[in-house]
């Protein structure tokens, strides 16, 4: 029944898309798909398969990630704590395990990332590595989630994070190889869909209910904005890193480098 | 030939399933720890969650397998026929319509726009009743479906061109800075959100495929430094145009 109403609900997703790609497909290049049925059955099962994705996660995990997001922030709650101005952002630390750990988990598991990351393996000619695409933007993000978290706790504007990291971004940009940032400011938009939202925005609107003096329609936003900004980092810098390794053990460019280069 | 499809089909369907089992172990492995080591709670429901798992592992490795045998030719060969036909306008067309057709139906992107218009509402920017909310919250989703569309429409033009997308997105993060000082308050948070909820898990395939596709049919684009970017400008658009229209309304 949960299977059928999750079908219903991605099926809806896929009708516009559908619509879109057969009107022009008709009217405007008036040609026949190659092989049209191969197609048809990659349809169904991507939407198949994202529907048991999601009974399955609606079944198994999102219950406990969202009780567990909100006995953690009431665990730290216990201690009477007055005023607003007693919060202590060092009591939290719990929490900010929790998020980087979740962050990182759910992003692993993220199927749009999986789309991009395999794309990007089968472009770079194996440069890039599908799977360590998906470790790197899974650091990225778990180190934006924890630090949105250490956010809401302590109350400061989201404007100065992201701008900051917006700052971090192009520095990052300037100093890395053409041929990864395409790839990496791709990997922002990606890692927050399916699987990372609804744990994610649990997490920061259990934080900011919680909280003494913290609003959660102020404060509970802004940790999806962290955990599409962090990622851009972590893969340029992985990036550079990797490459000034190279450098200073006074190596030619690895194999893999000179492949991301002739791409 | 029925026999040897499903043959061929079966063999690799088991390797997915072997990597999705990888690939949801770290969620596994966090929630028990804290579940049984930090929060001390007995682990409810235990065959509840066994069977969801199952589903979960299965759900993904059929979707890989769709988006192989589906998604992806389906988006490079669109990209290569838009190519050969020559049509700038009808290229961009079905750029527009792709970006704003899969983004107004978004469920991530409705529930976004409701908690706004609650948030506009408690702040007095408009009528605090139903009728006053929907409207504010359908023409936040409009904007933002329009601004994807405008989004896919830039990037796929900017593959044509070959212009290198870093400068586009600086500005972008320029303007979105600029229009953060003059924003009221309240829209900021969600307008950050919203960049990061418009592109849906049928969508990025999609388009990826189309950028990736254009740049390899397009001479002397590569489709490294190319054919990458068009999700980077879905998720900057939908930032500056609900900011912008939080400054409007």
């Amino acid at each position: 029944m949960e299977l059928l109403n999750t079908l219903g609900t991605t099926f809806r997703d896929v009708i516009p898309i559908a619509a879109v790609l057969i009107i022009f497909q008709v009217a405007v290049l008036r040609r026949r798909l190659p092989n049209p049925r191969r197609v048809a059955v990659g349809f169904v099962l991507v939407l198949l398969g994202l529907a048991l994705f999601l009974v399955g996660l609606e079944q198994a995990l999102f219950p406990i990630g969202e009780t567990m997001a909100r006995q953690l922030t009431d665990s730290v709650m216990t201690g009477d704590i007055g005023a607003a101005s007693d919060v202590d952002w060092r009591d939290y630390w719990l929490v900010y395990a929790f998020a980087a750990a979740i962050g990182f988990a759910t992003t692993v598991a993220e199927p749009s990332l999986i789309a991009v990351s395999l794309k990007a393996e089968e472009v770079s000619g194996g440069a890039v590595r599908a799977w360590g695409l998906r470790l790197v933007v899974a650091i990225g993000v778990s180190v934006g989630v924890s630090l949105g978290c250490f956010r809401i706790v302590t109350g400061t504007p989201l404007p100065w994070y992201i701008i900051a990291a917006y700052v971090v971004v192009i520095v990052l940009t300037f100093r890395s190889s053409r041929a990864i940032v395409p790839l990496a400011y791709d990997s922002g938009g990606v890692t927050t869909s399916t699987v990372t939202v609804p744990v994610v925005a649990a997490l920061g609107l259990g934080l900011a209910a919680t909280i003494p003096g913290r609003s959660p329609l102020i404060d509970g936003f802004g940790l999806i904005a962290f955990a599409s900004v962090f990622p851009i980092m972590s893969v340029l810098a992985y990036a550079i890193t990797s490459s000034w390794w190279s450098k200073r053990r006074g190596q030619q460019p690895s194999d893999s480098e000179r492949k991301l280069d002739d791409t | 030939m029925w026999a040897r499809e499903s043959a061929r089909f079966l063999f690799p369907m088991a390797r997915r399933m072997a990597d999705s089992l990888r690939d949801l172990t770290p969620i596994i492995l966090v929630i028990a720890f804290f579940q049984i080591v930090v929060l001390r709670q007995p682990f409810p429901d235990l065959a509840n969650v066994a069977v969801g798992l199952v589903c979960v592992m299965v759900g993904l490795g059929l979707f890989i397998q769709g988006l192989e045998s589906g998604l992806f030719p389906l988006g490079e060969d669109l990209a290569w026929a838009f190519a050969s036909k020559g049509s700038l306008v009808a290229l961009l067309a079905f750029s527009f319509c792709l970006g704003f057709g899969t983004t107004v139906a978004e469920p991530a992107l409705i529930a976004i726009a409701d908690e706004a218009s609650d948030v506009a509402a408690e702040a007095g920017a408009i009528l605090d009743n139903d009728s006053a909310r929907g409207s504010y919250a359908l023409e936040l989703r409009l904007v933002v479906a329009f601004s994807v569309g405008i989004a896919i429409v830039l990037g796929v033009f900017r593959i044509i061109k070959g212009w290198p997308v870093h400068w586009l997105i600086i500005g972008g993060y320029v303007l979105v800075t600029v229009m953060t000082v003059f924003a009221p308050d309240e829209i900021i948070g969600i307008a950050y959100d919203s960049g990061g909820v418009t592109t849906s898990t049928i969508t990025v395939p999609l388009v990826t495929a189309l950028g990736v596709g254009l740049a390899r049919s397009i001479r002397g684009r590569n489709p490294m430094v190319d054919g990458f970017g068009l999700i980077a400008f879905a998720s900057l658009t939908p930032m500056i145009c609900v900011l912008g229209y939080g400054m409007v309304t």
